[in-house]
Formats: C-alpha cells, sequence, structure tokens
C-alpha cells in the first residue's frame, strides 16, 4: 500500500482532502471557541467602535440645523471641526482634555506613592500588624470609586458653592477655601486614596515575588542595601508599577462620579462629564468626537508606557523561591508606621462611610446638630418638603428595583464574564504559538485601554438599530449587561489563561487518550480543576459591576436605572442626603454578595485579584 | 494483541524547526521498540504524532492496519480512536480524582458495566503491585507509586498499543531499576507492540527488542540492541552508545588487514577499502598485559579506575589516548608500560568522510 502522492488524486479526491483537514481544522476545539470569541469581540467592541467614528462624521437630523444643505447620512467634518479648531474648542474639549490629564496624572502618582510605600513597608520590614493592612486595602474594592468624593462633599463642602456649608464649616465657623472644597485638589486626593490599592496589591506581589538570591548576589559584590534596592529592587518591581500606572491612570481617565460629584458644581469639566453633558442632550457627534479624544489619549498612554518598561528588561517573577531577604529593622519606629498605615486605611474605610452614614440622618443638609436628626431619610413615608416627595430608601419602590436592577446586571455580568473567561482561557492557552491564538488575546485587551464613559458612549451608537441577528439594544437592560461583559472581557480573559496555565497540557491529553471528547474533557477534567479561579473571578465580577457607574451613566433610563446611578440622579437633583443613603445601601449589598459567593468553593476576593 | 505500526515519510516541522525529517519505521508486532537520542532529536515528537496528540506535515501513520493519519488524504484520527495507551513523563494523573477514579475515566468513555469496571481495575492495580489504594488521591502516593497508577491506568483499558514518554526519568535511581524491570516484564506477559522514549541509553538497551537512534529528527539506525552496540551503523551511533564511550582512532587503509593510525598498526579483517577511515573499538574489545608481547602496541597506563566489577584504564602513546576495560580489579599502576592487543574481529570501520560503517 504505498502511499499515494498528491499529485495522483484526482480532483474529487483533492477537494475531499482540503474538506476533511479544514473539517480537522476547526474541529478543534481550540480552534471553534476562538472562532466564536472572535465574531463575539467583533460584535461587542470592533462594529461599536466603527459605528461611533462614523457617526462623528455623518449628518444627523440634528445637524440639519447647522448645517443647511446637507442632507441626513451626509459625511461631514462638521463635529471634528467644531470641537477641535472652532471658538468654543477651548471649553469644550482643550480644557476638559487638560483637567483630565491633570486630575489622572495627579491621582496615579499620589497613590503610586502610597502604594508602593506601603507595599514596601509591609513587605520588606519588620513592621507589626501586616495581616490588617493587607486586609483593609481590599476595602477600597468593595466600595463605589466616588464614595470618599461623596464624604469628602460632606466634610469640605463649602456655603459659597455648595448652597450649605461641610461639617468643618459648621465647625470652625470659617468658610472652607473654594481649592480644597471643589475642583482639581479634591478629586485628585479622593480618587488617589481609592486607587492606591492597586499600587498596593502590585507591589506587594512583585517585591514577594522577587527571588531574593538576586538581591544576596548584589550584596555579596559588596554593593549596600541603598544600593541594591536602586540597582536591583526596583528595577524588578517597574513592571508591576508599570501596570499599576496603566489600570489607574486609564480608570481615572474614563471616571465619571468624582469629578460628577466634586468638579461640575464649580464648571471643572473633565472629557468624561463634559461628554455626559453632550450626549445628555442628544448632541451625539460632539459627545463622541470627545470620547475618541478620550480614547486615544488612554491608548498613548498605555503605549509610551509598554515601550519605557519593555519587554526586555521585564522579569518573570513567578517562581522565585529560597527564603526572604532580610527585612529591614525599623527598630522603635515599627509601632509607629503601623500606627500611621492602619490610621491612614482606618480613615479611607471608615470615615467616610461614618460621615455618609451620618449626612443621611440630618434634616436639613448643613445642620450638624442633634435635633436636626431625623429617619426620614431610610423611612420617611414621603413629604413634599423632603427629597422632592419620595419616601425613605427602605420605603421607597424606586430604591427596591434599582437595588434589584444592581442585583440582576451583576449577577448576569459575573456568569457570561466568568464563563467568556473559561472559553477564552482554553482557546488562547491551548491555541498559544497559532496566530488566531495572540489575534484572540490582543482583541480582547482592547476594551482594557478604553475609559469608562468612552466604552459606554461608544454603546450608544451602537444598537439603536438591529444589527445583523442582534436586535436593537438601546434603551434596554440588556444593553447594560452587554456593555458590562464587554468591559470586563480582558480581566476575565487574563484570569481565565492564568487559570487555563496552572492546568498541565497532559492531563487534558491523557483524557484525550483515553478516549473522552472534547466536552468530556472540560467538564470532567479542566473545569473541575479551574473552578476556583471561575469563582474568584465571579466574585470579583460581581462587586466591580455593582459600583460601576462610568461605564454605564451613559446608557442608563429610568426603567433600567441601578443603584450607582440613581446616587448621581439624586445628587444632580439636590438630594443629598438620599444618594448617601443610596451609596450605603450599595455597599451594603456588595458586602452580602462577596460573603454568600466566597462560601463557595474556596473563592475569594484575594484570590480574584490574583494575590 | 498483535499490532504493527507503520509510519511512512512522516515529517513534522514546528515554525522552521524540522522535528521529525522524513521519518519511514515499522514496528513488528510484540516489539518493544526504544526511540533513543539526545534531547531535541525529534523521538518525543514522532511519539506524539503516532499517538496523535500532535498533527504531522507530512506523511503517513497506520496502526494495525487502520489509517490513522494521512497528510495527503486528510485524514486524522483522534487519539482516543488509535486503540493506545500513552504515559507521560510526569505521569498526569488527574489530581481532582483518586486512583479508582482515574482508572475508571477511560472504561466509563467504553460504557463498560459496573463489574467489568470493577474486576478490571483490581486486575491492573494488582498488575502493578498497587492492590489497595483505590481511593489515595496522587498527591498522597510517592512518585513511584504515581507511575505505578500511571501505567495501571493504561492497562485498564487494554489498548493494543503501549506508548511511553521518558516515563521513568522522573524516578531515582534505585526505583528507575525496579521499574525497568516490571515494564520488561509487563512487555513480556502481554505482548503488546511498545514504543519507549528515552534519552538513557542503558534503559534502552537493558529492555528494548529494538532500538531505533535519533538524531536531528532523522533515524540512524534501527536494529536490536546487540547489533547497536557491536555494530554501530554510524559513527554517532557509535559515539552515543557504550560507557564508557567507545575508542574512536582516525587512520589510513589501503586494503591491506591494518589501519595505519600512525605510530602504530591495527589490525583488520581484509577489506578492498583505500583511504581515511575511522576505527571504532569498544574498551573491553582491546586486551590488556603488563608484559611485553609480539603483537602488542606499547602504552602508558596515563590513569587507572577501578569500580569493583570493574576496572576502566586510560591509556596513552603520544596524542592517542584509549580507554580499556578489563573485568574485576586490575594490577596495573598509574605511569606502568603496557601492551594492547585489539581484537580484530570486533573492530568497525567507519568511512571517515560520511561516518557511516564500511566493514559491516
Amino acid at each position: 500500500m504505498a502511499a499515494s502522492t498528491f499529485d495522483q488524486q484526482t480532483k474529487v479526491e483533492k477537494l475531499q482532502t482540503y474538506l476533511r483537514r479544514f473539517y480537522r481544522w476547526i474541529s478543534r476545539p481550540q480552534v471553534i471557541l476562538s472562532l466564536i470569541m472572535l465574531v463575539v469581540m467583533f460584535y461587542m467592541v470592533i462594529i461599536p467602535l466603527y459605528r461611533m467614528i462614523v457617526t462623528t462624521i455623518t449628518v444627523s437630523d440634528s445637524d440639519l440645523r447647522v448645517l443647511k444643505d446637507a442632507n441626513i447620512g451626509d459625511i461631514t467634518w462638521y463635529h471634528w471641526l467644531r470641537m477641535l479648531t472652532s471658538k468654543i474648542a477651548v471649553i469644550m474639549t482643550y480644557e476638559p482634555l487638560l483637567h483630565s490629564l491633570t486630575i489622572s496624572l495627579g491621582a496615579t502618582v499620589l497613590a503610586l506613592a502610597i502604594g508602593g510605600l506601603m507595599a514596601w513597608l509591609v513587605v520588606r520590614t519588620d513592621v507589626p500588624g501586616k495581616g490588617i493592612i493587607n486586609t483593609l486595602a481590599t476595602v477600597p474594592y468593595i466600595m463605589p470609586s466616588w464614595t470618599i468624593a461623596m464624604a469628602w462633599k460632606v466634610l469640605f463642602k463649602n456655603a459659597k458653592s455648595g448652597g450649605t456649608p461641610g461639617l468643618l464649616e459648621f465647625i470652625t465657623n470659617q468658610p472652607t477655601p473654594d481649592w480644597l472644597a471643589y475642583g482639581p485638589f479634591p478629586i485628585i486626593v479622593s480618587s488617589a486614596l481609592h486607587y492606591y490599592t492597586f499600587f498596593f496589591l502590585f507591589v506587594a506581589a512583585a517585591l514577594l515575588s522577587i527571588d531574593s538570591s538576586l538581591e544576596e548576589a548584589g550584596e555579596l559584590s559588596g554593593a549596600g542595601r541603598w544600593r541594591i534596592m536602586r540597582k536591583i529592587t526596583f528595577p524588578l518591581v517597574v513592571p508591576a508599577i508599570a501596570s499599576g500606572f496603566i489600570m489607574t491612570f486609564s480608570k481615572t481617565m474614563g471616571t465619571f462620579g468624582g469629578p460628577n460629584v466634586l468638579g461640575v458644581p464649580v464648571q471643572y469639566y473633565t472629557l468624561s462629564t463634559m461628554l455626559r453633558s453632550n450626549t445628555g442632550i442628544g448632541n451625539y457627534g460632539d459627545g463622541f468626537v470627545l470620547a475618541i479624544v478620550l480614547i486615544l489619549f488612554a491608548m498613548v498612554t498605555v503605549m509610551i508606557n509598554q515601550r519605557l518598561v519593555g519587554t526586555r528588561k521585564s522579569y518573570e517573577t513567578i517562581g522565585g523561591r529560597g527564603f526572604m531577604a532580610q527585612k529591614m529593622k525599623l527598630r522603635n519606629f515599627k509601632g509607629l508606621f503601623t500606627g500611621i498605615m492602619v490610621v491612614f486605611q482606618f480613615i479611607i474605610a471608615v470615615l467616610p462611610l461614618t460621615l455618609l452614614i451620618w449626612s443621611t440622618f440630618m434634616l436639613r443638609t448643613g445642620d450638624y446638630s442633634l435635633n436636626n436628626f431625623t429617619l426620614a431619610h431610610w423611612i420617611g413615608k414621603g413629604d413634599i418638603s423632603i427629597n422632592s416627595g419620595e419616601p425613605g430608601v427602605l420605603l421607597n419602590p424606586r430604591i427596591y428595583m434599582g437595588a434589584w436592577n444592581s442585583i440582576k446586571l451583576s449577577l448576569f455580568t459575573a456568569f457570561f464574564t466568568a464563563f467568556f473567561g473559561v472559553i477564552l482561557g482554553y482557546a488562547i492557552v491551548k491555541g498559544r504559538g497559532t496566530r488566531l491564538s495572540k489575534l484572540v488575546e490582543q482583541l480582547a485587551f482592547i476594551p482594557y485601554v478604553i475609559p469608562g464613559i468612552a466604552f459606554g458612549a461608544v454603546y450608544i451608537s451602537m444598537f439603536t438599530k438591529p444589527v445583523g441577528p442582534i436586535p436593537a439594544l438601546y434603551g434596554t437592560f440588556a444593553l447594560l449587561v452587554v456593555v458590562s461583559v464587554a468591559k470586563h472581557i480582558p480581566y476575565s480573559s487574563r484570569s481565565g489563561v492564568s487559570a487555563m496555565l496552572q492546568v498541565s497540557k497532559e492531563l487534558e491529553e491523557a483524557a484525550a487518550i483515553a478516549g473522552a471528547s472534547p466536552w468530556q474533557r472540560f467538564k470532567r477534567i479542566i473545569f473541575p480543576l479551574t473552578s476556583t479561579g471561575f469563582v474568584s473571578g465571579f466574585l470579583m465580577t460581581f462587586i466591580t459591576t455593582m459600583r460601576e457607574l462610568s461605564l454605564i451613566i451613559l446608557l442608563v433610563t429610568p426603567t433600567t436605572a441601578v443603584l450607582a446611578s440613581m446616587t448621581m440622579r439624586y445628587i444632580e437633583n439636590g438630594n443629598e442626603q438620599q444618594a448617601n443613603a443610596v451609596i450605603i445601601v450599595l455597599i451594603v449589598l456588595v458586602l452580602i454578595g462577596n460573603f454568600i459567593i466566597s462560601r463557595f468553593k474556596g473563592g475569594s476576593l484575594k484570590k480574584g485579584l490574583g494575590m | 494483541m498483535e499490532t504493527t505500526i507503520t509510519v511512512k515519510n512522516l515529517t513534522k516541522k514546528f515554525g522552521t524547526v524540522v522535528a521529525v525529517n522524513n521519518v519511514s519505521v515499522t514496528v513488528e508486532p510484540g516489539t518493544f521498540l526504544t526511540l533513543l537520542g539526545p534531547s531535541g532529536c525529534g523521538k518525543t515528537t514522532l511519539l506524539r504524532c503516532i499517538s496523535g496528540l500532535e498533527d504531522p506535515d507530512e506523511g503517513e501513520i497506520y496502526i494495525g492496519d487502520k489509517l490513522v493519519y494521512s497528510h495527503v488524504k486528510g485524514i486524522s484520527l483522534a487519539p482516543g480512536k488509535r486503540d493506545l495507551g500513552l504515559v507521560f513523563q510526569n505521569y498526569a494523573l488527574w489530581p481532582h480524582m483518586n486512583v479508582y477514579k482515574n482508572l475508571a475515566f477511560a472504561l466509563e468513555i467504553q460504557k463498560l458495566s459496573k463489574d467489568e469496571m470493577n474486576r478490571r481495575i483490581k486486575e491492573s492495580l494488582a498488575e502493578v503491585q498497587m492492590t489497595g489504594y483505590e481511593d489515595r488521591y496522587p498527591r498522597e502516593m510517592s512518585g513511584g507509586q504515581q507511575q505505578r497508577i500511571a501505567l495501571a491506568r493504561m492497562l485498564a483499558y487494554r489498548p493494543h498499543v503501549f506508548l511511553m514518554d521518558e516515563p521513568l526519568s522522573n524516578l531515582d535511581a534505585r526505583l528507575r531499576m525496579d521499574m525497568r524491570t516490571e515494564l520488561k516484564r509487563l512487555h513480556h506477559v502481554s505482548g503488546a507492540t511498545t514504543v519507549y522514549v528515552t534519552h538513557d541509553q542503558v534503559e534502552a538497551m537493558t529492555m528494548s527488542t529494538n532500538i531505533a537512534i535519533m538524531k536531528e529528527g532523522v533515524i540512524q539506525q534501527m536494529d536490536t540492541p546487540d547489533r547497536v552496540y557491536h555494530f554501530p551503523a554510524t559513527l554517532f551511533v557509535a559515539d552515543f552508545i557504550g560507557n564508557p564511550k567507545v575508542n574512536l582512532m582516525p587512520g589510513w587503509v589501503s586494503g591491506k588487514d591494518t589501519v595505519d593510525i600512525g605510530k602504530f598498526n591495527v589490525p583488520v579483517s581484509t577489506l578492498n577499502q583505500t583511504g581515511d577511515v575511522v576505527v571504532g573499538i569498544r574498551p573491553e574489545d582491546i586486551s590488556i598485559s603488563a608484559k611485553q608481547e609480539d603483537d602488542g602496541v606499547e602504552f602508558t597506563a596515563y590513569s587507572v579506575l577501578p569500580s569493583g566489577a570493574e576496572t576502566t584504564i586510560i591509556a596513552r602513546k603520544g596524542d592517542t589516548e584509549l580507554t580499556v576495560r578489563e573485568m574485576g580489579v586490575s594490577k596495573i599502576k598509574m605511569d606502568q608500560k603496557i601492551w594492547l592487543k585489539f581484537h580484530k574481529e570486533d573492530i568497525n570501520l567507519y568511512d571517515k568522510a560520511s561516518g557511516n560503517l564500511v566493514n559491516g
């Protein structure tokens, strides 16, 4: 039976051969899953981006008032020229851009300083009480990012801009200076106090995993402790700092809550708040130009960052064993350092909540005395003089609806995200080395660099009309799920990949040899071995979605409102105490969710964070 | 269990690296074939191509009379449909299943009855002397025990072909010796066609019925262990097999019955070859004497290395250095004059340019 050569085959046989090869290729599970994910991501990321760009250069019906001769659907540079070169460009684009950059850079650097220093103290010195410091460091993950901003307002607002005095002004009877009450300074500080924990966790993990022999080698070659830190330790944690930098910068660029609470009242607009005010009045063309500017700036930052850090100097930090290098002895000061850190974290975690809760028991804002005490915001029956006549939070059907929406949204998002995570992890890891796998991995990274509010904006233009088999989703609850899942794809793919990498490929191969089908292999080998990662990913997504605001603020409608967006609506309507009560409810729900989910399969928030 | 494995013109590339280069090999029924070679020679890739875990780029593979892979026809059967078992280097026991479930996995897929399943599992565990370990989890067992369970997992579903990928390389020396005995016994009893991958020549020599020595994706020689050792087909094989290593001396031959090494001649069976050759002679095929002998060549004992059962003597003459092996404890002292005699019939001659055996 001599092997027939390809040339001897007839055309039919050749066709059969090609078909069989193609069938074999496509029936590999990693290939078919990659292709499915490509289609999904194409719908969720690429098409919306494309539609958004098209909207900025297309004449819409609202443009007809200005562009008299144009027809709907014509190509126009009107929006770009107006936002980038006209007289109002400074107010509409350049000032907000400057403000966004100021805030992002300021908050990131401040967060880096706090988080990096704390990480170093905890990992590399002998300060006591590391357990409590580590635990408190996860608190900001549970609180919505604008919690501190709202508490800041309670504490520092002044009567001049805020209408009623803050606690400080109430006590001292001195007007709080404007720079402390509103604008860039409070936004930067309140954001940094929330985001420092990224740096703390990233840098601490990197410091922990440095192979101590690298430092010992430095010590043996006669280098002093300071030189070792500068020349060896610091360069090794640079990649961790860089990834914390990208994450924080991109998040603060796209953040909406803080600037809306502390910036908008004094006309201090950032790109995100300006974007909202444009789309809020239906001016999509202009708004999308801002969104694109925002995306471009975030992408450029990521690119510069990666260029600077580079892969050449990056160092595989995993697998460092051996004894930890000697910890620096702080002698008499160690108690002091622990004290400072714990007090600091306590202030971040507890003080804002105390202030917010206090404010919810105040009948009128600005009066912090006991005779102003009321339960009306919690269990009031609805008095026309309070909160525009809405009943207290615990009796308000709208709040229940919002809470239910929040829970539903978070559960759906967490489920789909964890599900996609497993699929992406499998497809990427099994296909390692192929172009298809690389493409999937790169595509999955895109939402990471698109700031939250811009990502939401992308979805306005999508799904207003049916696209392919997908019906028009604008204004529906499903759209919120889609956008939340899409935004989480980078995280889910990353955690999916790392979970899958822990299952050695022989385990699946052994099952294949034993005759197991791909589905049996997945069900009986892969999934059981990665389920802890699945639960952790689920928990992580549940929590982040619960307190997500920037992403969905442009997409919610009164019926699809979630608790996060309701806090903003109440604060914009001037019902501060009600907004604060809602945020408390939100935090309580997050805590309950965290408690329930972490009962399963040993999943935990710390694992989800990769600790 | 009479299964032939036929590999025809098989090629597998990883990017630009050719891991397996146009390999054809037939494994006769009941053979224990070892693929032997240095790391990166393509032996594991060839095994994985046979198993179906890797798709080759060219060629055909038959297992029995079943065509399991053909590039031209676009056929590639899934590993589970090839009726073979594979023991992995790292055992690949499923950590979340106990021994019973590990063994039952394949049997459940084959939809065996509960009774039959229990019987098979019991049998296989007995065969690897692990009776009573059904409830253990992999991490609760030593490396050697895990190895036995991995073997039992393969035996339980009774494939017609056994594939083993360096199964003993993670074990310590003592255990490895024991497992060699067991594996050989297992093959003897089952008679299953076996393909075994290793870089350890002692493993290959002791267990196989046939050895295929590979280098850079090509099989250099496939033969019985005995012939591979005594008649290596190429200089590479001669050099790779044997410990201590074979003596290789460049020389010149002109159709007479000696090879001119330079300062001395080595007798060979007459052959009609002229030109540059390499003489290959095993350390045990040289006899050593402390007294001058007529046809002996004078050397100096540079170093004497006794190891109990045998003594290795490094002999020098000018810049020629030879390794000689003497049974028992040698009386030779270092720096002593010695006379070496080469066993004519055990000498192999290689063409210097091609490296191929010329007096085979």
